[in-house]
């Protein structure tokens, strides 16, 4: 019955075109049922796909939607641990201070050749605020170029034998401005993890791909350097920038990076290197030039070199150095250079003071490295701390053996830099770090040296953290 | 204000920029040829390759003797310009023994402080005995000085605020606080032309960025109440917070911010205001306190202040004035509180001391004076060059003014030009403005008198009549106006 049925249907539809030939192609049936097919697939193909109708807010949504936003505070509420107290000083930060009118012995003031109040430096600066004023009233481009600021510039790369040098009005901005003028985005940056916040913001700014490599650890850069290599050789990649950047002591632990093997990995990887003095110009080396005359490796292996002079120098600002094609670029593309006003002159000529000082006189240096190894000693006798850092780091990190927890160790470490200062009359203080900073290591007392101070000095201090220390715990 | 070329000179603008750039194309097709130590090492990237550096070889150094001028004296003004040679076609410049003694129309120093001051600079010199001139600590870790906080409750007062805060640098003082306070899924929405130092805290704070037209509150209220309808993109959450961002005087517009209509904006849709006034502060208003003052807005409706020392001081840094919260805040969190080293203090003195002047405080009418002369300085120079038939830029009162150059050619040949007649001033060109819009900067300053400002329009305007800058109609025959006065 049923089959009838089909048959009978088959060939009702095969009735118009049964047995047609066409182009010697003999078709039978069906055809029909596939034209109404394909006119029924371009019906649909040519109907509009679905949309959901698009209604855009009307004026009184919005005037509702900005009614009922509340934003959040302008800034997180201040709790009494972010309240902190520091000290003010009423006297110049030399090795020694006053603080609420007693005189205390400074380890606080980065000071470490005890060039704050030298007579040659204050001279020289009384000289150029006569002259010139305090400010430069512009930047760099517009007439705030003084000729002292040529001169330190040329001051600072024959001292360090480089070709040419640039000025920043502050140290910070340094970093923030060096590297986003070489690196952009799809540049490579690898990095130490316990940079300083200046370099950090500079990594971020320039938006380049940043890899952090473990504190100091060379077998996790080399790993992070083979990992670049490979994946370039793997993708053929146009070639990109690729730097390393290290800090030569650095600032958040007082440890020495080993730029020796730095060199011989960034000359194996094809890698450049940016090294950050800041803290060890006029400190490392037997003349003061810096952690290229510590290891003997031409300055010229060192691509980019910046520093702040707000430490070793006894100023403030901060330079970079390299060849002339990297000081050239960046008088057009470092932001901090182009559009800040330029630093003032008098501490310009405070700098080339400074560096002067340091070439008449080696003996400094001397008493900085004796200082800073007799302190080193001293301080490794008390046996409630750990010292870190390099032995010929001016900075000195202590951080509590017993470690309970960073927070409650920041706490204890607080109470110990307030009894200093108020029973032993010593200023010493706790680093603090910024929430914005991304450096993970533990923070610390934070002790610095200078050749101004005195080994008895020295001596005296430790045995008055001993007591303070001791005093502290045991109150716990 | 929408800058509107005239249709002339866009036209050649074009054309050079065309010219230049073909050209420049053309040297480093051949420069491919020769072997030059500007060709990285075998597996290096070279060190700058992108459109900057095409600029700085091509475009720049042609005309590089026209910028970074220094100088051998204080930036006051009347200054002695180092004159410079050339031996590789202006690719290096050298120093020569040589002055210039210019007419200084350059220098951000409007109420004259930038020279030796009688009152000032003996209390500079007596803080530079005290203290020397660096702390080498941070100012939360042992860089604290008394003078540091005397500065800090002197700016509170003056700008209206219960605290303020300062920084060693007036671009740190952007780029460190900006940050500190934004973070992600907060919205930042800044004036079209802001300072570079807004754009790179903006950029670092890692907040959403987004631009309204150039001082234009009605665009304000409408990019506000778009961003706060949407919400975050893509996850359409609620902004954290609405940050709006304005300065007092746009330095490279001359031009004042309209902040009472964006108060009002920023007030009904709760958005926070931070004001920038770098170059207002000191120089506007009728006791020197800015941009609030001139407009009669409340301090307390804005929330954030910010300003620097550099340019009405003639000192550097700058500070951020806010709630005691805020200040208390922001000194445990701001890396420029925390790690950079503390401003100078021989500079807080002059501040100090400048601050003391413009209040009155050294018992003489010295501070009311600069602020009016500064005042009528300005307004004298800006409605002589618009009769000249200059085309300026910028507000009344305001003491920075803008002469439209536009060509590329102009930049040398007005800077050269005014150069030979011994009158300094400063030309802009890419990367402080668009590529179309050179400009020429005139910055008033209250030490000017009245002959210099004479001198200085003589000048100009034969200098404009060589280069052709006369774009507007003269009102008056200024010329004749001009030897009246001088006979």
């Amino acid at each position: 019955m049923a089959s009838k049925l089909v048959e009978s249907v088959v060939t009702f539809l095969d009735e118009p075109f049964a047995n047609a030939v066409i182009l010697g192609v003999k078709i039978d049936g069906h055809l029909l049922v596939e034209a109404v097919l394909i006119a029924a697939i371009l019906f649909l193909l040519m109907q509009k796909s679905y949309q959901p109708e698009k209604k855009p807010l009307t004026q009184n949504e919005i005037d509702q939607l900005c009614e009922e936003w509340v934003p959040e505070p302008l800034h997180p509420p201040v709790t009494e641990k972010m309240k902190m107290k520091t000290p003010v000083l009423e006297s110049a930060a030399g090795p020694h201070t006053t603080v609420d009118g007693k005189e205390v012995l400074n380890l606080a003031s980065a000071n470490y050749l005890g060039l704050i109040g030298h007579p040659k430096v204050k001279e020289a600066c009384e000289a150029t605020l006569n002259k010139y004023g305090v400010g430069a009233c512009g930047p760099r481009g517009f007439y705030g170029t003084i000729d002292v600021h040529l001169d330190l510039e040329a001051k600072i790369a024959q001292f360090l034998k480089t070709p040419d040098s640039i000025l920043y009005s502050y140290g910070l901005a340094t970093c923030a401005s060096a590297i986003p003028a070489f690196c952009k985005r799809g540049d490579i940056l690898i990095a130490d993890e316990g940079v300083h916040w200046g370099i950090q913001n500079g990594l971020y700014l320039s938006r380049s791909t940043v890899k952090l490599f473990r504190h100091n650890d060379m077998e996790h850069l080399e790993s992070l350097l083979e990992e670049v290599m490979q994946q370039d050789r793997r993708k053929k990649k146009a070639l990109v920038r690729r730097f390393i950047v290290v800090e030569a002591i650095y600032q958040n632990s007082g440890r020495m990076t080993p730029l020796d093997e730095v060199v011989r990995l960034k000359e194996k990887y094809k890698f450049r290197v940016l090294v950050d003095e800041s803290h060890s110009l006029g400190v490392l080396g037997k003349t003061g030039r810096g952690i290229t005359e510590h290891f003997k490796i031409p300055v010229e292996k060192v691509d980019i070199l910046t520093a702040a002079m707000g430490y070793a120098l006894a100023s403030a600002g901060g330079f970079c150095t390299g060849s002339a094609k990297v000081v050239d670029h960046q008088r057009l593309s470092g932001a901090g250079y182009c559009f800040s006003a330029s630093i003032p002159p008098y501490l310009a000529s405070g700098s080339i003071a400074a560096i002067e000082i340091i070439e008449d006189n080696p003996d400094l240096l001397v008493n900085l490295r004796r200082n800073i190894i007799t302190f080193r000693k001293c301080l490794a006798s008390i046996q409630e701390l750990v010292v870190s850092g390099h032995e010929f780091s001016p900075v000195i990190f202590l951080y509590l053996k017993r470690s309970v927890s960073p927070s409650s160790d920041v706490l204890v470490l607080q109470q110990i830099a307030d009894q200093m200062l108020e029973k032993e009359s010593v200023l010493v203080t706790v680093s603090r770090r910024s929430i914005l900073d991304k450096c993970k290591l533990p923070v610390g007392l934070r002790l610095t040296v200078s050749a101004a101070h005195t080994e008895e000095e020295l001596h005296a201090a430790a045995a008055s953290l001993q007591r303070s220390v001791q005093s502290v715990l045991r109150n716990q | 204000m929408a800058v509107t070329i005239p249709y002339f000179a866009a036209l050649t603008t074009y054309f050079s920029y065309g010219v230049l750039f073909v050209f420049g194309h053309l040297r480093d097709f051949f420069r491919g040829f020769m072997k030059s130590d500007a060709t990285p090492p075998e597996g290096y990237a070279p060190l700058c390759r992108d459109f900057e550096d095409f600029y700085t070889r091509r475009l720049y150094h042609r005309i590089q003797d026209c910028f970074n001028r220094p100088i051998a004296s204080a930036p006051n003004a009347w200054i002695d310009v180092i004159e410079r040679y050339t031996n590789d076609n202006n690719k290096t410049l050298h120093r020569t023994d040589k002055t210039r003694h210019c007419l200084n129309l350059g220098s951000y120093n409007y109420l004259g402080f930038a020279a030796q001051d009688e009152y000032c600079t003996p209390r500079v010199i007596d803080t530079l005995d005290k203290f020397a001139i660096s702390t080498c600590a941070s100012r939360a870790e042992g860089g604290t000085t008394a003078v540091h906080e005397e500065l800090e409750a002197l700016v509170a007062d003056f700008v209206g605020k219960p605290a303020a805060l300062t920084y060693g640098m007036g671009f740190a003082t952007n780029s460190t606080t900006l940050p500190s306070l934004l973070g992600k899924g907060c919205l930042i929405i800044s004036d079209s032309l802001n300072h570079s130092s807004i754009v790179a805290g903006a950029r670092g704070s890692g907040a959403r960025v987004t631009v309204f037209q150039h001082n234009i509150p009605e665009h304000l209220e409408e990019v506000l109440r778009q961003a706060i309808a949407d919400g975050q993109p893509r996850t359409h959450r609620p902004w954290k917070k609405i940050m709006v961002i304005v300065e007092g005087i746009y330095s490279m517009e001359g031009e004042l911010c309209r902040l009472k209509e964006i108060v009002a904006v920023t007030k009904k849709y709760k958005a926070y205001l931070y004001l920038d006034e770098a170059h207002s502060i000191g120089a506007i208003g009728k006791s020197g306190k800015g941009i609030c003052e001139l407009q009669g807005v409340d301090p307390a409706d804005v929330d954030i202040m910010m300003g620097t020392f550099t340019k009405s001081f003639g000192s550097c840094g700058g500070y951020i004035a806010g709630s005691k919260e805020l200040i208390e805040y922001l000194k445990s969190v701001s890396p420029g509180h925390l790690y950079a080293t503390a401003m100078s203090p021989p500079a807080v003195q002059q501040v100090i001391s400048a601050l003391k002047l413009i209040r009155g405080e050294d018992g003489s009418d010295r501070g009311a004076r600069k602020l009016a002369q500064v005042r009528e300085n300005s307004n004298f120079f800006r409605e002589e060059l618009r009769k000249m038939g200059c085309e300026v830029l910028g507000d009344a009162d305001s003491p920075v003014m803008p002469v439209m150059l536009y060509n590329p050619a102009k930049i040398p040949a007005f800077n050269r030009e005014c150069f030979k007649r011994n009158v300094a001033v400063v030309t802009v060109a890419f990367p402080a403005t668009p590529l179309l819009l050179s400009r020429a900067r005139v910055c008033i300053s209250a030490a000017h008198t009245r002959e210099d400002l004479l001198r200085g329009l003589e000048v100009i305007s034969e200098v404009s009549d060589m280069v052709k800058l006369k774009y507007m109609p003269p009102e008056e025959d200024v010329e004749s106006y001009l030897k009246e006065k001088l006979l």
